[in-house]
């Protein structure tokens, strides 16, 4: 069982431009309800298809640049990159079924 | 299927919890589903709630609907954070289903609330998150030093373009009235910020940008006179509408769509099911007057259980 996993702007590359697998990027802060609002169902997705997909938060707070780089305008925004590409984008919380419908074809 | 429980309720608002706080204190064991995402409902995008009864130093809307959930959960509510996707109401057991498994009930307290409305205009849609908005809180920090804009002219809508003057350049406030519908402290508040300038009479008719929002297309609806704004930033608060879907078809609305309950009970058409909170409310709104209406369909839940033998 994996879980949700922490990136900042120094970390990025590492950790999701560089990755093997698929990796969904929560962009996140403290100030958004809807944010905390994905908390679990973000907990559930790692927890269920972690071995396909990472899923790792990023603060956009503490982390502007990276936001700034994907032109993210909007919490909370939901990219999935592959390869180090974006090839996948959700904007706004979305419910585990509706999530996982959403990233059906990497999961 | 599950055993029959005395009260199913749907929604987690200051209406919601109330009532689960009332049903649960009265030991009827309540199940609450809260929605698998919108647990906490309208106030979680709210920063300050000033207006609240007992908190004279205000308090953060997503703290204070942690609180109200706490006190649920302390005498026993059972909250769910699922979303409920199919109900039947018209029989004497009440049907509810959710994640995938149906639960029955004496009685169900609607407290859904309302969802945010949108302007309907081109662009709009495609530009979502990308720079139109229905989330100051959450999307404000992106636009630091930029000329944005609100579309509305209510509470919520100058609570925002308030929020937002502490990172924009300037806020354009487009309200298609020439006076505001907010409350007087929010409107004087909002009219004496220097960062803040009003557009009246006038409507948004489309969201400019390829992939942001570049400006807006207005119309004067007394002149007729159009015009471009720049901005990068649309924020949409032009009201609300009730979240009634799930239950439209079997139970009688008023004319503008809303639960329609023989007040002051909140109890509707159907035996045993009650309405509360702003899926009832278009008059008021407020937090305080949404959780006194939780309270009262806890209470008229509570003797209606009383009065079938349970």
């Amino acid at each position: 069982m994996s879980t949700v996993k922490n990136a900042t702007d120094a970390s990025f590359e590492e950790v999701v431009l560089n990755n093997d697998k698929p990796v969904l990027v929560d962009f996140w802060a403290d100030w958004c309800g809807p944010c905390k609002q994905m908390a679990p169902v973000l907990d559930k997705l790692a927890a269920n298809h972690g071995d396909k997909i990472d899923v790792v938060k990023i603060n956009t707070d503490q982390n502007p640049e990276t936001p700034r780089a994907y032109n993210v305008l909007s919490l909370p925004t939901m990219n999935v990159y592959k390869g180090g590409e974006v090839v996948k984008q959700i904007i706004g919380a979305k419910p585990t079924r509706l999530l996982e419908k959403e990233l059906a074809e990497f999961l | 299927m599950s055993d029959v429980r005395n009260v199913i309720i749907i929604g987690s608002g200051p209406a919601g919890y109330t009532a689960a706080v009332y049903a649960a204190r009265a030991e009827l064991r309540p199940l609450v589903f809260e929605g698998s995402i919108t647990a906490g409902g309208a106030l979680m995008n709210t920063t300050d709630v000033e207006n609240f009864p007992g908190f004279p130093d205000g308090i953060m809307g997503p703290d204070l609907m942690d609180n109200l959930r706490k006190q649920a959960e302390r005498f026993g509510a059972e909250l769910v954070p699922e979303d409920v996707t199919d109900v039947d109401l018209t029989k004497p057991v009440k049907e509810v289903t959710a994640g995938g498994e149906t639960f029955l009930a004496h009685t169900v307290i609607l407290a859904t609330g309302s969802g945010y409305r949108e302007l309907g205009v081109p662009g709009e849609k495609e530009l979502s998150g990308r720079g139109t908005s229905w989330c100051a809180t959450c999307d404000g920090f992106f636009f630091r030093d930029q000329d944005i804009a609100v579309a509305g002219g209510g509470d919520t809508a100058m609570e925002e373009a308030l929020f937002l003057t502490r990172f924009a350049k300037s806020v354009t406030v487009i309200h298609r009235r020439d006076e505001l519908r907010a409350s007087r402290i929010m409107a004087e508040r909002a009219l004496a910020n220097d960062k803040i300038t009003f557009v009246w009479d006038t409507e948004v008719t489309e969201v400019l940008g390829e992939d942001r929002v570049s400006g807006l297309k207005l119309i004067n609806n007394k002149t007729n006179e159009t015009s471009t704004l720049d901005v990068t930033g649309l924020f949409v608060a032009i009201g609300h509408d009730p979240r009634v879907e799930l239950f439209q078809k079997q139970i009688e609305l008023d004319e503008e769509g809303y639960v329609k309950v023989d007040a002051p009970s909140t109890r509707t058409n159907l035996e045993g099911v009650f309405a509360a909170g702003d899926v009832v409310d278009h008059q008021y709104r407020q937090a305080i007057t949404a959780a006194g209406t939780g309270c009262s369909a806890a209470l008229d839940a509570e003797r209606f259980l009383a009065a079938i033998g349970n």
